[in-house]
């Protein structure tokens, strides 16, 4: 809703507004399918019957990057994939969250010392929302991280930021 | 066949080319003079008696003063497994490929050009392999030096 | 195949991120229409630096780096490391250690083949046989974690043994699961296997011959979906394979040439009954003893070099060490068996279409991992 954020200064209508996007949007997080490496089996684990992630509304695992809400960084990023995840990562429309999953792409994991093609994080090229730690993380652990971020999205305004003056 | 009756007939076929050999039952190489690893390839798996069909294992191992080339061979067949060395000098390290023979060593040899710098001459496509095609110097050489980034991201 | 290409060539990339490269791969399509021409893979987009790592670290340090080069077995991959380095050293492990290892690499044989049907399902398009997969596999995990720790990657076969005994009551849960699981895999091959429509769309696709795999050095069920009956846990037996009772599944083509996509993927069906029956054996076959006992004060082999393979579920796994007689290895080097197999996917897959290479590359269960270390 691009047209709407930013006008407004906050008030109870905002208010109101804001709890049916954010409802929406944090109910709906379609995931892009971006496994890497071992999370990624976790990852499909977590999607599988036993830690079901359809009840958390991250039912389908989109194919495409333009369809996709959250990009679900499962696995190792090397140097040679950094260039195609910021090219992946800037097709996401907005409004987009960026899950780091394990200790590979939160911060380079077990090949932090020797690794010469290892990004030592993924947040080096784009911006996360939030960081799930393991190696690899349990599926309870990447259930834990998709609720943290439901509740980072429900704590989003579309109204001005406090203290701008003018339109965005 | 045992490995030393392999390394007896290597020795019978090619005599001098074949610099030395170490039958072990743990692990039987055999040096082969770089110039001639095609002839005693072709040999190895079209001989009879040794049919060492299966390129298992194709490494490149850095040492202080020469970088060696380990062929490790298998035959279906005859259930035997025998390993070639080539010692070449770390400057300069270029070597037949053997690709016409096993068709598995188009890959590995690209392996070996990409992480340590030997050159297989006649190989049909030698390019990197695991790194990007515009990375500097080879990693499993022992005096690599780490990059501090790679197209502005550190490393 | 040989086809005529009339017309311009296209060139398609089938990227890093598909829903169905089974991992960070990159296959450049040229395709006339929907043809392919020539489907040429690229890797190294998980290039981890195995093998730099394995130079600066000690022995028992490299064993969780085993681990993460094939995720789904990674009790195979540990295995193929320490048993070549107890083979430079050496050293001589126990009943109780050699019946426990054959278990745990036997049931992580079971999980990743049933990961590789079920994410074969999924590409073909069936979600069922997904769900099913992974629900049974998750008995598997649950019997891994409470013996180590972990689901996925378990740093539990030590150099010289373990890194602990099983719990009690494990011999009883082990052999409950595969008195449950040997059914399920006859449910799997009525609504997969021996289904029309999959059997349709891999049983003519992506024919690997017999000479052409030998000669790219093809191995496991790959080599064995073509007809040849080559086995390591046969040819040159480790850790007692020798006295256990199996059979080595080959590809027969009931429907269709042998050595298509379909008999490969029935090779991993069959395996997984011949791991039930060896899992069975070794139950029976346990001892008590202690499983630490020879796992030496400090791993510093004399100087030398080895090269060991083994039979993971992808295929022949070897290691060749070389030791200076330090603590560290001076070279480890791991022959692959995913990166030969995609060594020769150019070959086997030329003039399929677009929708038969995802068959060919499903039905060849490659790991990223393993490939590009």
């Amino acid at each position: 809703m691009g047209v709407l954020e930013g006008k407004f200064e906050e008030n109870v209508f905002i208010t109101s507004v804001d709890w049916l996007f954010n409802w929406a949007r944090s109910n709906s997080p379609w995931p892009l399918s971006f496994g890497l490496a071992c999370c990624a089996i976790e990852m499909m684990a977590t999607g599988a019957a036993r830690y079901d992630l359809a009840r958390f509304g991250a039912e389908v695992f989109r194919g495409t990057p333009r369809q996709a809400d959250v990009m679900i960084v499962a696995g190792t990023v090397t140097m040679k994939m950094a260039t195609r995840i910021k090219r992946l990562y800037a097709q996401m429309p907005e409004p987009k969250y960026v899950i780091s999953m394990g200790s590979c792409s939160n911060n380079g994991g077990p090949y932090w010392q020797y690794g010469y093609h290892v990004l030592k994080g993924v947040d080096e090229v784009i911006p996360v929302d939030v960081y799930v730690p393991g190696c690899p993380p349990r599926p309870e652990s990447l259930l834990e991280g998709l609720i943290q971020l439901q509740k980072k999205i429900r704590q989003e305004t579309i109204a001005k930021p406090k203290g701008s003056k003018g339109a965005a | 066949m045992k490995p030393d009756e392999i390394a007896a007939l290597l020795g019978a076929q090619f005599g001098a080319k074949i610099l030395e050999s170490k039958p072990s039952p743990l692990s039987p190489w055999s040096v082969v003079d770089p110039a001639e690893i095609l002839p005693v390839c072709r040999f190895l798996r079209d001989d009879e008696r040794l049919r060492m069909d299966h390129l298992e294992c194709l490494a490149g191992v850095d040492y202080k003063d020469r970088i060696e080339v380990v062929y490790v061979l298998y035959s279906m067949t005859h259930r035997h497994r025998y390993a070639l060395k080539c010692l070449l000098p770390r400057e300069s390290a270029r070597l037949n490929s053997v690709e016409s023979i096993w068709g598995a060593a188009n890959w590995h040899e690209r392996e070996a050009y990409d992480l340590l710098g030997i050159v297989f001459e006649g190989h049909s496509d030698l390019r990197r392999i695991l790194l990007p095609d515009d990375w500097e110097g080879h990693p499993l050489r022992r005096d690599y030096k780490f990059p501090t980034s790679y197209r502005d991201m550190p490393v | 195949m040989e086809a005529e290409y009339t017309g311009d060539v296209m060139t398609l990339n089938m990227g890093p991120q598909h829903p169905s490269t089974h991992g960070v791969l990159r296959l450049e399509l040229k395709t006339d229409g929907e043809v392919v021409a020539e489907a040429i893979p690229h890797i190294g987009y998980l290039h981890r630096c195995f093998e730099k790592h394995a130079e600066n670290i000690e022995y028992p340090g490299v064993v969780p780096f085993t681990d993460r080069m094939d995720y789904c077995a990674a009790m195979n991959m540990e295995l193929g490391y320490v048993l070549a380095v107890e083979k430079l050293m050496g050293i001589e492990v126990n009943n109780r250690v050699r019946c426990i290892r054959i278990i745990m690499a036997e049931l992580n044989r079971i999980a990743s083949h049933l990961i590789a049907a079920g994410t074969y399902g999924n590409d073909m398009g069936s979600f069922t046989p997904f769900l099913w997969c992974f629900r049974d596999r998750e008995t598997i995990l649950d019997i891994f974690e409470e013996t180590c720790g972990a689901r996925l990657l378990y740093n539990y076969n030590w150099i010289g043994g373990l890194m602990c005994d099983v719990l009690p009551g494990f011999e009883k849960r082990v052999i409950d699961f595969i008195d449950y699981f040997e059914p399920q895999v006859d449910n799997l091959n009525k609504l997969l296997s021996d289904n029309y429509i999959f059997i349709k769309r891999t049983a003519n696709v992506g024919i690997m011959p017999p000479e052409l795999a030998i000669n790219y050095g093809v191995t496991g069920p790959n080599l064995r979906g073509s007809g040849i009956k080559f086995d390591v846990r046969k040819d040159e037996p480790y850790l007692g394979y020798e006295e256990y009772d199996f059979d080595v599944a080959i590809g027969r083509g009931e429907h269709g040439p042998i050595g298509s996509c379909w008999d490969r993927y029935m090779v991993r069906i069959r395996e997984v009954k011949e791991s039930c029956k060896i899992v069975r054996q070794a139950v029976a076959k346990m001892t008590p003893g202690d499983v630490q006992e020879s796992i030496p004060k400090r791993i510093k082999p004399a100087a030398g070099e080895v090269y060991h393979r083994t039979e993971c579920p992808r295929g022949e796994l070897g290691y060749y060490i070389v030791s200076d007689g330090s603590l560290k290895p001076y070279r480890v080097k791991v022959k692959s068996p995913c990166f030969t197999v995609m060594g020769a996917f150019r070959k086997i897959s030329r003039g399929a279409m677009i929708a038969d290479i995802i068959a060919i590359l499903g039905s060849v269960d490659v790991v990223l991992g393993e490939i590009d270390r």
